[in-house]
This record gives structure tokens, C-alpha cells and sequence, in this order.
């Protein structure tokens, strides 16, 4: 088995700790774990109409350069990658003619049929490494810290490419529970935080990330983990703007899973880059002697 | 362009003209074959690059010819063969004509250019996202590489931009000639040609490392070190300097990098 | 106001033009209204995804095109999932979408965003952002 990493745009400039946690982290546990040496951008959402095949040609492209690379699974972080290259993936396995289009279109590349399994790290933490690996590896157990488990829109919907059941959230708590921290659920870790209409409609994407945060909040989380760099803009960078407008008086700390996995395997700063998390996220992480 | 002549031809093989003058000076006995020019079909001689071609059909370039040596991008032809779909990019400078070529110029594209000062810029990827936030409505068709006469891989330094990555676009994309073939083909409007410039101007001026030994150079000449000597061979008479370069020391052919210094070095 | 809604008025070529785009047969929604209450953004939008529905049913190609909810739309897809008839009914608004945009028309500039907003911008917005509301 050879495991190709595709990391996603965002994860080289605004996400570095989303990825740079993660890499270190798998260092750690002594997975393999390839980068594709060439790729190109996603698309970050899947074409949703029929007739509109060109904009699944990115996606293809770059599970074609998984297959190059002699892996027969590449791994993503971000949960919008993940989205758009595993259905672009159902698309070439599963339609016939319209994977035969596609192919003919990029007569320069290999023709491609799904040869590739498009995983999210988390089920790649849970099915290839174990969540018993990953528990025996932990050196800075996180005692019980209470972190809402944040799963947004693309890692649960559509249901074809769901990371785990509509309605479970399992895999994220077994995944805070082996690191040591108290998962809380809450009702709206599946909503939407408003995603790309921060920019066409930012007032009405402050009203749903501020539901969010609140509804966190009231389930007595401590603090909030995610894994999209796009929910991590609306729900952190911006919180400042959603918790005024939305009249809500506690900030909350926000992290991607993999930094937290990180601290708990014990590794540095270089890996973990609280530095550029908001300052209450480093603050809690301070106050509560954890090695920041 | 403008076209000048009728080109009704005789349907027989005829006598090739030999051009003179700024047109194209034939060898004896040279072939014609058929290439359409904007439709219209024209013999010419088959040696001929299309440029040349085009000449000798009667065309004149105002516009859309430059350095005629394959580096100043003002040339670009798009040309497609009988019997196939494909469209087919190329310098009419630098390619050949063959026969049956369907062909067009397009001298110019008018393509999104930003308006900045290089030296106001800080050299980080957003400042190119900012002036070209249609860098990401690329769809990785790839139309432009397949377009590029150069063999760039635009998708390769379009990508890496959008991954942010100034020093790599610019590398990829050093052999750019800005003709704007990528942009004629491009489905998300992208200037790709401007947007690798633009990179490129950032790496060259804050990125790329600086030569550490130009830099003891320049202030060298500016201490006046070699003042001297440039004010004698000014004022040498030209049997001297002719004897002077004759006779001066030269790093023998072939001689393995690093073997060879002159014996008269005191402005090494 | 009373619509009329008449075999004059029913566009009967828009209808066909949303169900090929979309890929799904509209006529199957009972309007029960299950998607806009899944709708993160039902209430702020104009049309709630029921009655947007309901409306490309009847073929109503203008009043659509005056809607904005369906630019307002995440893609999030809350309503397919949880649709009891299996629509995909973010395919729906993806449709109507594309009747407007596959018009040279953008519904959002992306010449709009200045270096500051562009700063702290994740790549995956901009990108997603024009995918979805520029032509």
C-alpha cells in the first residue's frame, strides 16, 4: 500500500497548521506519507450540474497524479478537497460514459477509472494507523479538555462521500477521546458556517457561524476542533466580527484536529503553529498548562 | 497587415518567383503547397515559416511581427490541419509552413493587465491575488498549456501560484514570451502571461537571492578601482588597442571549469 | 397578488432546461418543506427552497430570475440530504444558477475584493466564491 498526500492550496499559505501539524504528526507515528510532487487546485466545489463535466477535469487531474505516483490511496486534510476529489472519484468510477468524455478530453494524462481511494486523514487515522496506535503515542494527554467536534458541511454531505454516517459523529470524538480531550457534541456541528458566501454575503455567513459558536458554547465546550480552512476563516478569523453582531460575549478557541493531535504526540511548536491560531485559542491552551 | 496582391493562381505547377528585397529569397527549384490564410488559399513555397509565407503571398506586417527570432512573442499563429479538429499554436516566425495549414494571427489579445510599481509591492502571493483574483477561476483544463508555442506548463505555474508559491511560478515560466496564446484559449478568463510577469518581477526583485560577488564588483567600481584603467585604454591609439587584444590572455577552448586564470590579475 | 398560472404561463421549455441541468425530476416534490428547515440560511433568504421549488414546477422563468435565494445558497447541501423524496435539490438551485451565468453574467466581482479583505482570504474561498457566482 502507498499513500499519496495531496495537500490542497490553502493548507501552503493560510493553513500551514492544518498541514504542518499533520505531517509532523505522521512523522511521529512512522506512517508513510508521499506528497504529490505536482498538483493543481481542486476546484473546491464540486460541479453540481449534469451537463458540466469541465470543472470536474481538476479534480481528476490530480487523482491521475496519485496514480502516477503508484499510490492506490491519497489522503486529504481539507475537508473541501476531500469533498471535491472524492466525488469527482464516484463520478469516474461509477459513469461510464461520462469518465470516457472526461478522458478523452485530457488526452494528455493517463486515462483514469477510480483507480485511486480519495480518504480523509481522519479515516486514514482511524482505519490505516488505529485509534489505539494513535492513544499509545500520546505524551501530552489533553485531561479532558471539552472541544466541540465541528464536522461543517463537506465531510457529511453529500451521503455518498460522507466520512462516516449522516447523524454519527463518532469518528471525531474517537478521535478527541485517543488524544485525551472530552468531545462535545452539539446541535449544530453538521450546519453550514456560511462557507464562500463570506464574500457575496458576509452578514448572513456572521448569522450562521454565530449559530454555531453559541450552540458550542451552550453545550460546554471549552473549545472547537475542525478541518476545513474555510470554516477556520468564518468561524475564527472572523469570530471577532460574528461574536459582535451576534451579541455573544465568550470567544472560542478554535483549532484544527491536527494541531491538537499534534501537541498530544508531544511534538514542538514547529509543528503544531499555535502562532497562528486566534489568541484565545493560545490563551486556553496557556491557562490550562498544556506546552504552547 | 494589410493584403495587397490577387492571388488567383494558375492551377498548373508554376515557375516559383524568387523574392528579393525584404521578401523571402528562395532556393532554385523550390515546391509551393496550398495554406489558407484567413481562409482564403494561397500557394506558397513550402521552406518558407509562415511569416514568410505570408509575405510572399502579399501580406505586409505593421503589427504581429517583431524580433523574427522566436523570442519577442509578437507572432503568435493559430493554424489547424484538413481532417483534424485540433488546434495547433506556434511562432509564425519559427514554424515551417505545410500544406493544407489553416491560419490565423492573432498579434494581440486583450487580456486583464494589472497596473502596479514593482517596487510598492511586497512580494507575497496575496499581493497577486489581489491584483489578479481571477487567478482562481482556473478549472485545470489545461487549454493553455497545450496552447503555449514555448512548451511552457502554464497550468504548472498557474497552479503554483494559487498554492502560492512566487519562486516556483516564476522558474516554470522563465521561457515565457508573453504572446498571450494561453489567455486566448483560457475558459476562466485568466491573463496567465501577465500573471507569470508579474511573479517573475517580485522573485527577481525580492526573492531571488542576490549574486554576493556582483555586489563587491559594483562597489569596487564605484571605489574607482578600474577608473584607471578604462582612462588608459581611452586614450590608446587604435594600433595599440588592436595589438593589446591580439596578444591578450585567453582561457584555452574546452578548458574544465575552474583549471584556467589569466597571469595578469590585478582586477580579478 | 394573485399569480396566474395558466398553460400560458407555464414555461414548459424551462422546465425541461432545470430537470437536464440538474439531473432531477422536480415534479416529484410534495413541497413538504423538509429543505428549508435544514436550510442554514432559510431565514434570510426571500424564497425558501420549497417554494423555489414549487415555482420551477410551474415553469415560472421570471419570477425565478428575480429570486435570490438560490445566490445566497452554500451549496451546503442540508436540503438533499434531507429531502424524503431523494432530491438533490442543490442540484436544482445549481441549475438555476447556470441559466443566469452561462449568460456572461457574474453575479459577483471578483475585482470587488481589495488587498486587505484578499490578506487573510483562504485560497478555497476565492475559488469556490467565483465557481459558484461568476460566469
Amino acid at each position: 500500500m502507498k499513500v499519496s498526500y495531496y495537500p490542497g492550496c490553502t493548507l501552503k499559505t493560510k493553513a500551514k497548521n492544518l498541514e504542518d501539524a499533520a505531517v509532523a504528526s505522521m512523522a511521529a507515528l512512522g506512517v508513510d506519507f508521499e506528497e504529490l510532487t505536482r498538483w493543481n487546485c481542486c476546484g473546491a466545489v464540486h460541479s453540481l450540474a449534469d451537463d458540466d463535466l469541465i470543472h470536474q477535469v481538476a479534480p481528476v487531474r490530480d487523482l491521475v497524479r496519485a496514480m502516477e505516483q503508484g499510490s492506490d490511496k491519497v489522503v486529504t486534510l481539507c475537508s473541501m478537497c476531500y469533498n471535491t476529489l472524492a466525488r469527482a472519484n464516484l463520478l469516474m468510477r461509477q459513469d461510464e460514459v461520462k469518465r470516457k468524455t472526461i478522458n478523452d478530453f485530457m488526452n494528455e494524462e493517463k486515462d483514469y477509472h477510480g483507480e485511486v481511494e480519495v480518504l480523509h486523514f481522519l479515516n486514514f487515522l482511524r482505519d490505516q494507523v488505529g485509534w489505539d496506535t494513535v492513544r499509545n503515542a500520546v505524551k501530552v494527554p489533553l485531561n479532558g479538555l471539552k472541544v466541540a467536534m465541528y464536522y461543517g458541511c463537506t465531510l457529511m454531505r453529500p451521503r455518498n462521500v460522507a466520512i462516516e454516517p449522516i447523524g454519527d459523529t463518532r469518528i471525531m470524538g474517537e478521535f478527541l477521546e485517543a488524544i485525551g480531550a472530552a468531545p462535545v457534541d452539539f446541535p449544530e456541528a453538521t450546519t453550514c458556517c456560511g462557507s464562500y458566501q463570506i464574500l457575496a454575503n458576509p452578514e448572513a455567513a456572521h448569522d450562521v457561524s454565530g449559530r454555531i459558536l453559541e450552540s458550542a458554547i451552550r453545550a460546554g465546550a471549552e473549545a472547537m476542533v475542525l478541518s476545513c480552512p474555510l470554516c477556520e476563516f468564518n468561524l475564527s478569523k472572523k469570530q471577532p466580527e460574528v461574536l459582535k453582531k451576534n451579541k455573544i460575549s465568550r470567544e472560542v478557541p478554535v483549532y484544527y484536529f491536527t494541531q491538537l493531535l499534534a501537541m498530544a504526540l508531544g511534538l514542538g511548536q514547529e509543528a503544531c503553529r499555535f502562532d497562528l491560531n486566534s489568541e484565545c485559542s493560545v490563551e486556553l491552551l496557556k491557562n490550562k498548562n498544556f506546552p504552547v | 497587415m494589410s493584403h495587397h496582391h490577387d492571388s488567383k493562381e494558375p492551377k498548373q505547377k508554376k515557375k516559383v518567383q524568387v523574392a528579393t528585397g525584404d521578401r523571402a529569397i528562395l532556393p532554385e527549384g523550390a515546391t509551393t503547397i496550398p495554406v489558407y490564410i484567413m481562409g482564403k488559399r494561397y500557394e506558397v513555397p513550402e521552406t518558407l515559416t509562415i511569416m514568410k509565407a505570408m509575405e510572399y503571398a502579399g501580406f505586409k506586417f505593421l503589427r504581429g511581427a517583431g524580433c523574427r527570432g522566436g523570442i519577442c512573442g509578437a507572432c503568435p499563429t493559430v493554424y489547424r490541419k484538413p481532417g483534424d479538429y485540433k488546434l495547433h499554436f506556434g511562432l509564425a516566425c519559427q514554424t515551417v509552413v505545410e500544406p493544407d495549414m489553416y491560419l490565423a494571427q492573432i498579434p494581440f489579445y486583450p487580456a486583464n493587465r494589472a497596473a502596479y510599481k514593482i517596487e510598492d509591492l511586497e512580494p507575497n502571493p496575496e499581493i497577486i491575488f489581489s491584483l489578479y483574483p481571477e487567478l482562481f477561476r482556473c478549472v485545470a483544463c489545461n487549454n493553455c498549456t497545450k496552447a503555449c508555442p514555448m512548451g511552457v506548463d502554464v497550468l504548472g505555474y498557474i497552479s503554483a501560484l494559487k498554492q502560492g508559491d512566487i519562486a516556483r511560478a516564476a522558474e516554470i515560466s522563465f521561457d515565457c514570451i508573453q504572446c498571450g496564446m494561453c489567455a486566448s484559449r483560457c475558459m476562466g478568463e485568466l491573463p496567465q502571461y501577465h500573471i507569470a510577469q508579474l511573479a517573475r518581477r517580485m522573485y527577481g526583485r525580492a526573492i531571488m537571492p542576490r549574486a554576493r560577488h556582483l555586489a563587491k564588483r559594483v562597489e569596487e567600481i564605484e571605489s574607482g578601482k578600474y577608473d584607471e584603467m578604462l582612462k588608459s585604454l581611452q586614450t590608446m591609439s587604435h594600433g595599440e588597442l588592436e595589438k593589446r587584444y591580439k596578444e591578450r590572455e585567453r582561457e584555452p577552448d574546452m578548458a574544465p571549469n575552474g583549471t584556467w586564470l589569466p597571469a595578469n590579475d590585478p582586477y580579478l | 397578488m394573485p399569480i396566474e398560472i395558466s398553460e400560458k404561463t407555464i414555461k414548459r421549455d424551462f422546465i425541461d432546461k432545470v430537470i437536464k441541468l440538474s439531473g432531477q425530476d422536480i415534479n416529484l416534490c410534495f413541497q413538504c418543506g423538509t429543505c428549508g428547515g435544514a436550510c442554514p440560511m432559510s431565514d434570510k433568504v426571500d424564497t425558501v427552497p420549497r417554494r423555489i421549488m414549487r415555482m420551477a414546477q410551474l415553469g415560472m422563468e421570471e419570477a425565478l430570475e428575480e429570486v435570490k435565494s438560490y445566490w445566497m445558497c452554500a451549496s451546503c447541501h442540508s436540503c438533499t440530504v434531507n429531502c424524503p423524496r431523494g432530491l438533490d435539490i442543490a442540484k436544482v438551485m445549481e441549475a438555476l444558477r447556470l441559466l443566469t451565468l452561462r449568460k456572461n453574467v457574474n453575479m459577483f466581482e471578483p475585482s470587488s475584493l481589495d488587498a486587505e479583505t484578499m490578506r487573510d482570504l483562504p485560497q478555497i474561498a476565492m475559488v469556490s466564491c467565483f465557481r459558484k457566482l461568476t460566469s
